[in-house]
């Protein structure tokens, strides 16, 4: 199967070098044709599997269960102002 | 007693014969002497392990000891722990320090446990020999020129060497059992939802699971006590799991009337007819126990591999889409804007597997390819967990390899990602089916060692845990210590 490794690199907001592109193309047409095997494989009316067990998801009250933790979860970004994240300008 | 069990170290402290802090010091000199050579631990901060020593024995001065008293584990560098660094073994990671612990570390923490230091993984725990960590490659202390399995393969090198009595790793398609088995050590990977997955970096939501890499049976049954159980912040931990009396488990000491079950489709073509004579041995030990063996067929057993390949990378390249280096994690240098941001820290900050992982999931759920992949492999999911209800319909347990071959040089594989991947061929059904498992050595093949795998139905986990204990009375291969790291206890 041939597969636009760029185009799926872009989906996954990788950005891959040429020769990174030209080395990983190959690699996902073997790891894809190999999985290809479950293609002949009857599933008709086979319900697939979401959890192991079934479980349902569960419920909770909706509760404030701990405190504002900005400070703390702030101090681990890249690049913090004012209590907000800061990125590269999205809107000129 | 560097290589003594967990248990041991506990009766020892419990007749006041050692501390805490005798104990934590022995393997922290230890951990100085051999990391070096085995790369097991990727973080080590001996004055806060010290500290929490200290403050053990002065708990058990005035309170009744906890079940984990003042005993070293080493835990796995995918477990969010608020002292000191947590990678996950990715470049992406570099500097981040997690805000909370995860659930399973407070657990450990309220039972008493000394945790000491991060080991060494596959990054994000994509791997099965350990070579893709950011930090290097682990040694596999039975033969430093081979890797020790993976992902969690800093856990078990730890362990095996006696550089820490017991570790926590995760296994999301073998990563704890595969290790274990290719070291010499047990391992036990609990059912799907009886360990809470907060504060473990996710790779594979449906599939991943914590569980201890120990010397002994009991040692493992003690761990999982201690960590099992549901908790509010895991949707996918289960609330009304049967509950287990997990030491009472361990005291099993023969087979009789147990009936063990023998998949056909686990001895083919492809595994090390060495590895094959030790496990046919123990089966015939099992009978000599007591137990009957009964042929039994898991027939899509073959489809387990590439469903895993589908629905782990998938549920990867969604999970680790959090990675764009806005709340945490590695940015890249005077970014353009916005998506060259995204795109060119993602690229430097994950490595060829993990890119690898990424790439194939995304493709499996791009559009138009979505119910060719991912949904055709959870419906073969939906198969092979059928084969397990249909085989556990004859048999109370089922006993297989944990891995067709032993410990590989280092670097034997790594240009063959789907080589690699058939590495896990035995352990990956019982993670897609979300059943317990568990690894223990049976034996060696030209001096490295065999791993025997037991799989129970789901919350069965006292069966596995008295086979294992029963074979384990029966035999010494558990007491096996590879030389050059000071066995002599």
């Amino acid at each position: 199967m041939d597969i636009d490794v760029q185009k799926v690199a872009m989906l996954a907001r990788i950005r891959l070098t040429d020769d990174e592109a030209a080395e990983l193309g190959p690699q996902l047409s073997e790891i894809l044709g190999y999985v290809d095997q479950l293609a002949a494989v009857n599933t008709d009316g086979i319900k697939p599997t979401a959890h192991p067990h079934d479980a349902a998801m569960p419920l909770r009250a909706n509760v404030v269960t701990n405190d504002n933790q900005r400070d703390a979860l702030q101090a681990v970004a890249p690049k913090t102002e004012s209590g907000l994240y800061v990125v590269p300008k999205v809107i000129e | 007693m560097p290589f003594s069990s967990l248990s041991h170290i506990q009766d020892r402290l419990n007749h006041g014969e050692t501390t805490a802090v005798e104990v934590a010091t022995l393997y922290l000199d230890r951990i100085t002497e051999h990391n070096e050579t085995l790369n097991a631990f990727v973080h080590i901060d001996h004055e806060h392990v010290l500290a929490q020593a200290k403050a053990s024995d002065t708990y058990r001065a005035k309170h009744a000891p906890r079940a984990l008293e003042g005993l070293p584990i080493a835990v796995k560098d995918i477990f969010c722990t608020q002292h000191g660094p947590t990678r996950c073994c990715s470049k992406i990671l570099e500097g981040f320090e997690a805000p909370y612990d995860a659930h399973v570390i407070t657990k450990l923490k309220e039972a008493g446990a000394v945790l000491v230091g991060k080991t060494n993984m596959d990054e994000f725990a994509m791997g099965s020999s350990n070579e893709t960590s950011a930090f290097g490659a682990c040694h596999n202390p039975w033969d430093t020129s081979r890797i020790p399995g993976g992902s969690s393969g800093g856990s078990a090198s730890a362990v095996a060497a006696a550089l820490a009595p017991a570790a926590l790793g995760t296994d999301t398609g073998g990563s704890i059992r595969q290790p274990a088995s290719l070291t010499g050590i047990t391992g036990l990977k609990p059912t799907y939802g009886r360990v809470s997955r907060r504060g473990i970096i996710a790779f594979a939501s449906s599939l991943d699971q914590a569980g201890p890499m120990t010397r002994t049976v009991k040692d493992a049954a003690m761990i999982t006590s201690v960590i099992s159980g549901h908790d509010a912040g895991d949707a996918t931990s289960v609330a009304d799991a049967p509950e287990l009396d997990w030491l009472a488990a361990c005291s099993q000491k023969d087979m009789k009337g147990m009936r063990i079950g023998v998949p056909k489709e686990y001895f083919v073509e492809g595994m090390d007819a060495e590895v094959r004579a030790s496990v046919e041995n123990a089966l015939k030990q099992c009978e000599d126990l007591g137990a009957e063996l009964i042929d039994i067929s898991l027939p899509n057993t073959n489809l387990a591999v590439a469903a895993y390949y589908v629905i782990a990378p998938s549920e990867a390249s969604a999970n680790l889409s959090r990675y764009d280096s806005v709340r945490f994690g590695h940015r890249c240098e005077n970014p353009e804007d916005l998506l060259d941001m995204y795109t060119r820290s993602r690229d430097e900050g994950f490595g060829a597997e993990v890119k690898r992982r990424i790439l194939t999931g995304a493709f499996a759920l791009s559009s138009g390819y979505y119910d060719a992949y991912y949904l055709k492999a959870q419906q073969v999911r939906t198969l092979i967990s059928q084969d397990f209800k249909d085989a556990f319909e004859k048999v109370d347990v089922i006993a297989t390899p944990t891995s067709p071959i032993t410990a590989f040089k280092l670097g034997e594989k790594t240009d063959d990602p789907l080589t690699m991947y058939l590495s896990d061929i035995y352990t990956i059904a019982v993670n897609l089916a979300g059943l317990p498992g568990l690894s223990q050595p049976c034996g060696f093949a030209e001096g490295l060692p065999v791993g025997l795998q037991w799989i129970a139905p789901a919350w069965r986990e006292d069966v596995l845990l008295g086979a294992a204990a029963a074979y384990e009375a029966a035999t010494d291969w558990h007491t096996k210590v590879p030389t050059g790291f000071g066995g002599e206890s």
